[in-house]
This record gives structure tokens, C-alpha cells and sequence, in this order.
């Protein structure tokens, strides 16, 4: 029984892992190009799961709440390309940092503004939650969201994998997340591959919030929220300056949480925080650069 | 009516907010020739390149290539207009390999179509870019990244190549292997603006060289003036 409570412990925690990992290289992509850590990110999400619950009230067929799911976000990542990091992009990555600080607080508002004209705070998607459902292989019970949180992962993560490996925007991209300044003394046009990071980032936050929305369909305007900053603390475990080890570093922090969260009592899961970012506390006091940062590289400036 | 020169900068100011590191500099560089600019550390040379590329914050002057104002234009749009530069340190993409250096290059290209012809004319060039081509950029020697950063510049098939001191910190043996492709990538039609500290070498090879100082023009020199040492001299701490 206890290795069959493992087993299952550990398949929620690589479903967990596999969404946070997606999170993660959305926030990566993102900063490898402007050197920014987009805080508002969250918000893109938590946006996709109010168009999620939207169309769930409306009665729209699955695929076309999706659908509208991803209109939302990438129109809100396009437009925050084009209101805010263009605008900004010369500017310190300070005022960048604290830009987006302030478009999260501006639609976390919008949220509650648009929520509570039916009087109640938060919506529910129903339409999609089939997908929470369990089923049973080899004695494990699986919620069918955590093999396709595994599967779509998998896939995204592949298919990213081989747009900036083998295509010349992507190389555009690498290089210009090395050395934005001779990237563009080559031709590399800024527009163009920030432009395309934020808009892939969007497309992995519309993603997220569909599996999320599955997870937990009561949307509020603080969705995904803790998802996020437990996202952006595994980032810079990992290693904020590579794509990959930013992805390894939300993977790891959401198998970690999910483990940890099935290792403890149910009484004491409230302590699951607590013990997550102790564990940060001490890797990020070893390997200050990150977990899988090459020795010697840091951005990190210290005094 | 001679023709109009391919660069033309007139009086040209770039300043990094209170401190101004070129001053009221003219400078031409006609279709066909090798132009040098030469000068102590500090003079304002490579300032001068970064303004021509868009890099480099332009108080005052103007700069023109082809007849046509650059002011204001980014440097990936600079690029694209025909001109490139190999900029000082190499700067080469050391995580990338050898090939994909080159293919970004190609970024700034206008004709897709001659793009392999443009790989292989560099291949042919520099032998070492393509017998390394598959390897990592950074663990090539310093003289081949620079014969590297030299063909990345050359695929985008600039009319006008831009170097900031390609010889620093290159073998003597390495440095007449960048002298001699410069003599052959001009005989292919390219005109060259050469930013370099040996003095004397660049006056020598190249049809006209400029001496700044501080910021401004001090001399003009042509070959003839590549033994006059003591006027070059004079002028360097002048």
C-alpha cells in the first residue's frame, strides 16, 4: 500500500513538475531576450482561466473555450510587447522589473472589476474538468490532467526544442539572448524575436491555464499566482541564464512541492511552503548562480 | 563631378552623456578603397564605427551611406542597408557552433538566394572556418575566431566592412593572414573602413588613413607617409 501511495505521490509530482516546467521556459524565454523577469506572467494565465470560465458560463463547446482561452493571452502578451517592453526596452531592467509589477496589480484589478458584476468573486470552468478525473493503471490511480499535463509538456518542450535548434529565428533567438547588442550589429531584428518570445511565451501560458483550469476550475483574480512566484523561485534555482536550466529548475520545484506535499501528513501540508523554500534557502546558499550553473558564470553582480 | 563617397560622416558628434568622445569629425570613404583610421587609445575610433552602426549615441553631424541620411535608424536596420561590422574582441557567439555564427550572419542579408555561395566563398577564404565548422566558436584560437568574426560580417555581402582593430591580440603570423583577406575581400569589390592600433602597418596598407586624437581629425596620411613616423608621432600626443 505505502509503495503504491509512492508510486501515485510521484506521478502527481512529475504531472506538477511537467506544468511548472512549462511555466518556467514561458518566464525563460522571456527573459533571455529582455533580460526581464515579466512578473505579470501569472496574470496571462489567470487571464486564459477567466476566458476558460467564460466560455464554460456561456455553454461554448471545449475546443472553442480553449480556443478563446488562447485568443485572450496572446492578445494580452501582444499587447503588453507592444504598451510596455517595447516602450521600455532601452530603460533599466529596474523600471522593466517594476513596469511589470505594475501591469500584475492592473489586470489582477481589471480581473475583480470584470468578476464581481454578478455580485460573487469568482467564476467557475466546469467544462473541462472531465479531464481531473482518475483512472487506475497498474493499481496507481492517475488523474487523466496529469498524464496530459505530462504528454502536452513533453510535446511543447520538443517542439521548442527543435524551433531554436534547427530554424534560423530560433538561432536569431539564442543568439540574441547571449549578446542582444552584436545580434542586432548582425541584422537580428529586436522586434522580431522579442516579439516571437513573448508571443511563445503566451502560447505556454494558455497552455498552463487550461491545466490548471482543469485542476482547480474556481477562478479568482489571485489564480496562478502562488504557481508563479513558486515557478520564478525554481527558475533562479535552476538558473536563470539558460533556457534549460530555468525549465530544470521549475520542473524540479514542482516535483519537489508535489512529493514533499504527499510525503507530509495531510495535517501538516500547511507547513509544504515552508519546507520548499528552506530547501531554496539551502541550494541557492551553495550554488549561488543556480543549481546547474557552469562554474564560475553568474549574472548575478555582487558587492 | 567625382562620385559621391559610399560613406560620409560630417561632423559628426557622439557623446556618452557629460563626456563627448567625438568631436566635429569628417571623414569619406569612396566605392573600391581601404579606408584606415588610426589613433591613441581613447580617440574615439571605435565610438566612430558604433555611430555608424546606429550603436552609438549621436549628439550632432550626420552620417551617410549611398547618398542617404542613417540618422536615427537601428543597427539591425543598418545592417541590412549594406553595411558590416566586425567589432572589437570578435565577439563571436562562443556557445554557438563555428556554422551557426556564419548563419547569422546571413541575418542581414538581402538576397536569400546567394546565401550558400556565400558559406562556401568564406569556406574558401579561410580554410579553418570550414575545417572547424561543426566545433563550438569558443574553443577556437583567438586568430581563428577573428577570421571567423571577419567571414560572419562578409556573408551578409556588405558593401561597406567595418573593422575595429582586427589584429588585437593576434600572432604576427595572424595578423598578415588578416591583413592579406583584407586585400583580397577588397579586390572583391567590398570597401573597408579599417580601425587599428598598428599605426604605421594600416598607413602603409591602406589608400588613405585618418589620425584622430581626442575625439577630431588630426592628420590625413596616405602610403607615402607610412615612414614619416615623427609626424604620426606628434600628432598621437598632440
Amino acid at each position: 500500500m505505502i509503495a503504491s501511495i509512492s508510486a501515485q505521490t510521484l506521478v502527481d509530482a512529475v504531472g506538477q513538475g511537467a506544468i511548472y516546467a512549462l511555466m518556467a521556459v514561458g518566464i525563460g524565454l522571456v527573459f533571455g531576450v529582455l533580460r526581464l523577469v515579466n512578473f505579470a506572467y501569472g496574470q496571462l494565465i489567470m487571464a486564459g482561466a477567466y476566458a476558460l470560465a467564460f466560455a464554460s458560463q456561456s455553454d461554448w463547446p471545449t475546443w472553442a473555450g480553449i480556443g478563446l482561452c488562447f485568443a485572450v493571452v496572446l492578445g494580452l502578451s501582444a499587447a503588453m510587447e507592444l504598451a510596455v517592453f517595447r516602450p521600455l526596452r532601452t530603460q533599466s531592467p529596474a523600471v522593466m522589473l517594476v513596469t511589470t509589477f505594475a501591469v500584475a496589480f492592473l489586470l489582477q484589478a481589471v480581473a475583480l472589476l470584470i468578476d464581481v458584476h454578478d455580485g460573487t468573486i469568482g467564476e467557475t470552468a466546469t467544462s473541462i474538468a472531465s479531464l481531473n478525473q482518475a483512472i487506475t493503471i497498474g493499481g496507481v490511480d492517475v488523474r487523466k490532467i496529469t498524464l496530459v499535463a505530462i504528454v502536452v509538456a513533453a510535446i511543447a518542450l520538443g517542439l521548442l526544442a527543435l524551433l531554436l535548434g534547427r530554424t534560423s529565428l530560433g538561432l536569431q533567438m539564442r543568439a540574441a539572448s547571449t549578446d542582444f547588442a552584436t545580434a542586432r550589429l548582425l541584422g537580428v531584428r529586436a522586434s522580431l524575436v522579442i516579439g516571437a518570445a513573448v508571443l511563445l511565451s503566451g502560447v505556454l501560458a494558455a497552455t498552463v491555464a487550461v491545466m490548471l483550469t482543469v485542476q482547480n476550475p474556481f477562478v479568482q483574480y489571485d489564480f496562478a499566482l502562488k504557481e508563479t512566484i513558486v515557478v520564478l523561485v525554481g527558475v533562479v534555482v535552476g538558473g536563470i541564464d539558460r533556457l534549460w536550466t530555468a525549465t530544470l529548475g521549475g520542473f524540479l520545484i514542482g516535483f519537489a512541492s508535489g512529493v514533499i506535499n504527499g510525503a507530509l501528513p495531510t495535517d501538516k501540508t500547511v507547513f509544504l511552503p515552508s519546507v520548499v523554500f528552506a530547501l531554496v534557502i539551502v541550494v541557492l546558499l551553495v550554488r549561488p548562480a543556480g543549481l546547474f550553473a557552469r562554474s564560475g558564470t553568474s549574472l548575478v553582480e555582487r558587492v | 563631378m567625382p562620385e559621391a563617397p559610399l560613406l560620409e560622416l560630417a561632423a559628426l558628434e557622439v557623446r556618452y552623456g557629460a563626456v563627448t568622445a567625438v568631436h566635429g569629425l569628417d571623414l569619406e570613404v569612396h566605392k573600391g578603397e581601404i579606408v584606415g583610421l588610426i589613433g591613441p587609445n581613447g580617440a574615439g575610433k571605435s565610438s566612430t564605427l558604433h555611430a555608424i552602426m546606429g550603436a552609438a549615441p549621436v549628439a550632432g553631424g550626420d552620417v551617410r551611406f549611398a547618398g542617404a541620411s542613417l540618422q536615427g535608424r537601428a543597427p539591425e536596420s543598418i545592417a541590412r542597408a549594406g553595411i558590416a561590422l566586425v567589432p572589437e574582441g570578435r565577439r563571436i557567439f562562443a556557445g554557438l557552433t563555428v556554422e551557426e555564427n556564419l548563419r547569422l550572419g546571413l541575418s542581414a542579408r538581402r538576397d536569400r538566394a546567394g546565401a550558400q555561395a556565400a558559406v562556401e566563398a568564406i569556406y574558401e577564404l579561410f580554410p579553418i572556418v570550414h575545417e572547424f565548422r561543426s566545433r563550438q566558436a569558443g574553443a577556437l584560437s583567438g586568430g581563428q575566431q577573428q577570421q571567423l568574426a571577419i567571414g560572419r560580417a562578409l556573408v551578409s555581402d556588405p558593401a561597406l566592412l567595418l573593422l575595429d582593430e582586427p589584429s588585437l591580440g593576434l600572432a604576427p603570423l595572424v595578423v598578415d593572414l588578416v591583413f592579406d583577406a583584407l586585400a583580397t575581400i577588397r579586390d572583391r569589390g567590398v570597401t573597408v573602413l579599417l580601425v587599428e592600433q598598428r599605426a604605421q602597418r594600416t598607413v602603409a596598407f591602406a589608400d588613405r588613413t585618418y589620425l584622430v586624437a581626442n575625439g577630431a581629425l588630426r592628420l590625413t596620411l596616405t602610403p607615402d607617409d607610412a615612414q614619416d613616423t615623427e609626424r604620426m608621432v606628434h600628432a598621437y600626443l598632440s
